[in-house]
């Protein structure tokens, strides 16, 4: 803090004492005297460019004023002072207003004949103030500009078509092959001399005014290469093809020798986009790896390192590449360069995250890092070392990092935090000295961000190690004591209410929850008053329960309307054993999107309204599921996946059950016929394929079931560019008995390719819409195919009729009727004890173990495995609890099966059912016998 | 005393300077009028977005002249040239009957602008050649210049490919501001 005032007063000094905005603004007279005096106007404008690098800001009307002043220094050609212009009007065109106005005088100056030394800059000032309109008027200059054999115009024109792109990507795609030109142009070093406009310049220089020394500098960077590659590529970077194409170009052969990149600037950016490619396609790894490895031979220390980078970041690289990528940057830490033995110990750390083992073999290297003055480089070897060495070692390193904690910035305390956090988990025995650790940089200064980590990683702590929660409780009491976060406070109030119950003598914790009452704000107390509600009905202690009474009662006189409401609720719940079960202690929650559609489906239909909104037909979640299903990167992310890859970006999620639900039922809602069918109960999650998938004709099957009928949806593709099937028509054949009356078919008249996959429709009446009914269907695909005239586009008038076989229907019990939903097992078995209820035992004689068994019960029911016993810990006897909800108000039913094991038999299930209705239980027993 | 002295001097020795600021409606020939002045040769022009300034050498004196771009979009910004301003060259189309009220209009309230009122106007009435063109004198009834109060004003019929008339109205320039100052 002190070191920021201390900063910001230099910073001012200095100001003061060059110049500031209202002495400049003044001065800037200057521009309109005559005649203009070049080395006056030079340095103000100097001043101007320096006070807004500092970050001094003009107001609109200042920059205007300002910019119209630099206009004015046009009358003059000197050309340093044109140049100094064209930097001041560069900076000020973002918040000047009509900087259109010096458009015609760039122009001129950027005229392929001028042989002024600013051309350059006229050309980079010129994209600042044109708007996308013009771009069009200045394609002709442009094009020219990229391929001049100057490189500083050359540069100027590729980089302005850059910042042109966003704005005006149709007119700077068509500068592609310019583009392409100047990224292999030949040397440029004959330049200097011999060239025709070359000798202009030299000429130009002398004959001008005398302060004009800048003669352009012939360059053998080749940095033209690295501006031309990155408006290539921003050119083509939405094809694929294009990109691979052009790495391949650039990157000349096995060895990359032969190149045409000459920049290794521009070599590590091509190494960028060909890592981004195989990321993309992993089918090019292999030629793009040869490439890399050739890169880690090259003479530039740069290019090496992105080679090596490049390689330990891709998935799945095969060994030997990685080694060599390795020992590369092995070398560099040796390397008396900073800059080289940073990028190559960041790169080893992110490494040592997924593969621990084979960065080991640079640990000699990294040793000695541990006392390099840089403290950048000392903490990512010490972090690193943490991840590959021993546990033996693992003390005297915490020790060190001990050491030099306080002389880094929080960015690499969260480095270090987190290594300690992966650490904890792999040597749990080593707890005690980590958490002196955290607990110790817990006290120090530090920001939000390092002091999250830090919680995070105690939490991870109490989570996974069990013997060291108590004392990681009350470091954590302590820290809320003094924590100026309160969003971590929060976090910590609601983990000592979940887990202070459960310790030994929680009453201890109490005090320090009521201190948050009496010393915070709103937001912290009101967490506080429900981590206090918590104990009040988890702990069994009359005592306890007594004082956490009278904490409470205190707070309803509280100022904040939310802390009175939660300590009202708290109170009211603390003696009635029934809500606690419900508000407090309920270990599930709704799924949160399957509710959200159905209050959204609820909200939609008028008619609905009339009865309120059931919410027993919701799934729900385990609270563990809930966990999974919010991103928050938990800990399993620190320990397995390196952080850069947080910022890749990643895959949209796939669609939840719950969303396809919502989307199927907003497509039959604009379906008139299944207007008066009501609300959707139920959707299959995923459509059933009924043909193979290389046929002329697929087929999938989605089964919609209503509260009176039952409909299938058949989503047909027509795969045949030169056939049109017309009346296509599913026609069903129910094998047996089914209960069920065929209504109608909605045949589609037409179907092409292109207009695939089409829908038909087949509806079925429920006869008895109280059960369930259950079936099979024989499915046979009816259209009449016509040919395609190729020439006109046209059907044929003529064509047959065909039909063609598909697989079997069936409407099952599981998935059609039951869906999963969470429920605690224990104590709901017990509460339908009285009701409806059903056991059989079956020989599952097919079935080869137990594991077998669980896996096709669960996928046959569809119904949700509690509590882990989807996996058998034995292989001769397991029970397995299932728990699902049957739709249409069927409600809960749970399922209990005792399976027994022997190698003669197979294996024998005893099934017992539990439900609300008596359908409910024959469905379930009808599923597996049937 | 020591600013007549140079004043002295710079009319005795050196070159005198003199501001010019050229504006006029869109196409009427203001870029073709300055580079025939500063080249002596007939450029190819583009409508000019924002402006063009050059020096023109005439009878030892330094017109700078700034030639300003006519479009409607830029018309608002011609205020900001008007600082230090010793003479205004306006430039007509006389061939283009159909905006003449459009020019008078943006003449007058130039001329109203307080930075402006020491200027010198001198009216360009280019584009002679053309058959249909109007005549100085009648541009001058159309304008309206004789209503103007306080105003030094010449009218100069031009053609700015063949040059005729443009140094007479330099001359017309320099006569009058050594008078004037």
């Amino acid at each position: 803090m002190s070191r920021a005032v201390l900063k910001k007063d230099d910073e001012t000094g200095f100001n003061s004492f060059y110049h500031n905005k209202s002495t400049v603004l003044q001065e800037a007279r200057v521009f309109n005297e005559s005649p203009i005096s070049p080395r006056r106007c030079r340095a103000l404008l100097s001043q101007i460019v320096y006070l807004l690098y500092v970050g001094e800001t003009f107001s609109t009307q200042e920059a205007t004023t300002l910019f119209f002043g630099t206009t004015k220094l046009f009358q003059h050609k000197d050309s340093a002072l044109r140049q100094a212009v064209y930097l001041a009007i560069k900076e000020l065109a973002t918040t000047a207003e009509d900087v259109i106005m010096v458009t015609s005088s760039i122009m001129k100056d950027m005229q392929p004949n001028s042989e002024v030394i600013y051309r350059p800059n006229a050309i980079r000032a010129l994209c600042r103030i044109i708007d996308p309109s013009m771009a069009q008027g200045v394609e002709r200059f442009f094009k020219a500009a990229i391929v001049d054999r100057n490189p500083s115009i050359s540069s100027a024109a590729l980089v302005s078509s850059y910042h042109l792109f966003p704005a005006a990507k149709d007119v700077v795609k068509r500068w592609a092959n310019e583009a392409q030109e100047a990224v292999n142009a030949k040397s440029t070093s004959s330049f200097f001399g011999s060239g025709s406009s070359g000798s202009g310049y030299l000429g130009f220089g002398a004959s001008s005014q005398a302060n004009n020394t800048n003669l352009p500098i012939t360059s053998s960077s080749y940095i033209t290469q690295y501006h031309a590659l990155g408006l290539l590529y921003l050119i083509r970077q939405q094809d694929r093809m294009a990109i691979t194409k052009m790495i391949q170009q650039l990157g000349g052969g096995k060895s990359g020798a032969g190149s045409t990149l000459k920049n290794a600037m521009a070599l590590c950016m091509l190494i960028r986009y060909a890592a981004k490619v195989v990321e993309e396609d992993p089918n090019v790894q292999r030629q793009i790896v040869e490439l890399l490895e050739g890169w880690l031979r090259h003479k530039s220390d740069m290019v090496n390192i992105e080679a090596a980078r490049a390689i330990c970041e891709m998935k799945s690289v095969p060994p030997q590449s990685l080694t060599k990528a390795i020992s590369v940057l092995q070398l560099c830490l040796s390397s008396p360069k900073s800059t080289l033995k940073f990028a190559a110990i960041r790169t080893l750390a992110t490494l040592a995250q997924t593969q621990p083992a084979s960065v080991a073999s640079c640990n000699v290297e990294m040793e000695h890092l541990i006392s390099d003055p840089n403290r950048g480089i000392a903490t990512y070897a010490i972090t690193t070392l943490l991840k590959t060495g021993t546990e033996a070692s693992v003390d005297r390193l915490m020790k060190q990092i001990s050491g030099f904690m306080s002389e880094i910035s929080d960015e690499f305390k969260v480095i270090v935090v987190d290594a300690i956090r992966s650490l904890c988990l792999k040597f749990p025995s080593k707890q005690a000295s980590m958490l002196t650790f955290l607990s110790g940089v817990l006290r120090d200064e530090g920001g939000y961000d390092f002091k999250r980590a830090v919680v995070e990683a105690i939490f991870d702590m109490i989570k996974f190690i069990s013997e060291c929660k108590e004392q990681a409780l009350s470091h954590l009491c302590e820290f809320i004591e003094d924590c100026e976060f309160t969003k971590l406070s929060v976090r910590i109030l609601h983990l000592l209410g979940v887990e202070g119950p459960k310790t030994p003598q929680p009453a201890k914790y109490i005090r320090y929850i009521y201190n948050r009452v009496v010393l915070e704000n709103a937001i912290v107390r009101a967490a506080a008053v429900s981590s206090m509600g918590k104990f009040g009905v988890n702990v069994d202690d009359p005592s306890v329960h007594k004082s956490i009474k009278v904490l409470l009662s205190r707070c309803l006189e509280d100022v904040d309307d939310e802390v009175r409401d939660r300590a009202a609720f708290s109170l009211k719940v603390l003696d009635n054993k029934p809500l606690q079960e419900t508000y407090i202690k309920e270990e599930s929650v709704f799924s949160l999107s399957a509710l959200e559609s159905s209050l959204v489906a609820y909200v939609k239909d008028e008619t609905a309204a009339e009865q309120p909104f059931d919410v027993s037909s919701i799934p729900k979640i385990s609270r563990e599921q809930a966990a999974k299903e919010t991103a928050r990167p938990s800990s399993l992310d620190t320990i397995g996946i390196p952080s850069s890859s947080n910022s890749r970006t990643v895959s949209p999620a796939p669609q939840t059950a719950a969303e396809t639900q919502s989307a199927y039922a907003q497509q039959l809602a604009e379906v008139p016929e299944f207007a008066d069918y009501g609300p959707v109960l139920n959707s299959s999650s995923k459509p059933a394929q009924l043909t193979e998938s290389e046929t002329e004709y697929q087929v999938s099957c989605v089964k919609h079931i209503f509260k009176e009928h039952v409909v299938f949806q058949f989503n047909v593709s027509n795969t045949m560019p030169d056939t049109v099937l017309e009346q296509v028509s599913v026609i069903m054949q129910p094998q047996a008995e089914s209960g069920l009356t065929e209504d109608f078919i909605m045949p589609l008249p037409s179907l092409m390719q292109s207009t695939s996959p089409g829908i038909v429709y087949v509806s079925f009446t429920r006869d008895t819409p109280e059960e369930y009914a259950l079936a099979s269907f024989q499915c046979i695909l009816k259209f009449i195919s016509k040919e395609v005239d190729p020439v006109s586009g046209e059907p044929e008038e003529e064509g047959y009729e065909d039909e063609y076989q598909l697989e079997e229907v069936e409407l099952a019990s599981g998935g059609d009727y039951i869906i999963p939903t969470y429920a605690s097992f224990a104590s709901e078995w017990d509460r339908l004890r009285s009701g409806p209820h059903a056991t059989e035992t079956f020989a599952l004689s097919a079935m080869e173990s137990i594991k077998a068994a669980c896996t096709s019960i669960v996928e046959i029911l569809n119904m949700e495995p509690l509590g882990g016993s989807e996996n058998p810990t034995s292989t001769s006897v397991h029970t397995l609890q299932l728990s699902g909800l049957v739709i249409g108000g069927g409600g809960k039913v749970l399922v209990r099966c005792r399976m027994s094991f022997a190698s003669s038999t197979g294996v024998t299930l005893e099934l017992a059912v539990r439900a609300e209705k008596q359908e409910s239980c024959n469905l379930v027993i009808a599923a597996i016998g049937g | 005393m020591g600013l007549s002295i140079s004043k002295l001097f710079e009319s005795l020795l050196g070159k005198k300077e003199m501001r010019i600021l050229m504006v006029g409606l869109d196409a009427a020939g203001k870029t073709t009028i300055l580079y025939k002045l500063k080249l002596g040769e007939i450029v190819t022009t583009i409508p000019t977005i924002g402006f063009n300034v050059e020096t023109v050498e005439f009878q030892n004196i330094s017109f700078t002249v700034w030639d300003v771009g006519g479009q409607d979009k830029i018309r608002p910004l011609w205020r900001h040239y008007f600082q230090n301003t010793q003479g205004i060259i306006y430039v007509i189309d006389s061939n283009d009957r159909e905006r003449v009220s459009e020019a008078r209009e943006e003449l007058h309230r130039m001329l109203n602008e307080d930075e402006l009122r020491d200027a010198l106007l001198l009216v360009f009435a280019n584009k002679q050649d053309l058959p249909n063109a109007q005549s100085a004198a009648e541009l001058t009834d159309k304008l309206g210049l004789h209503s103007l109060n306080n105003r030094t004003w010449y009218i100069q019929a031009t053609c700015a490919t063949s040059g005729d008339g443009l140094y007479e109205g330099l001359k017309w320039l320099k006569e009058n501001v050594t008078k004037k100052h």
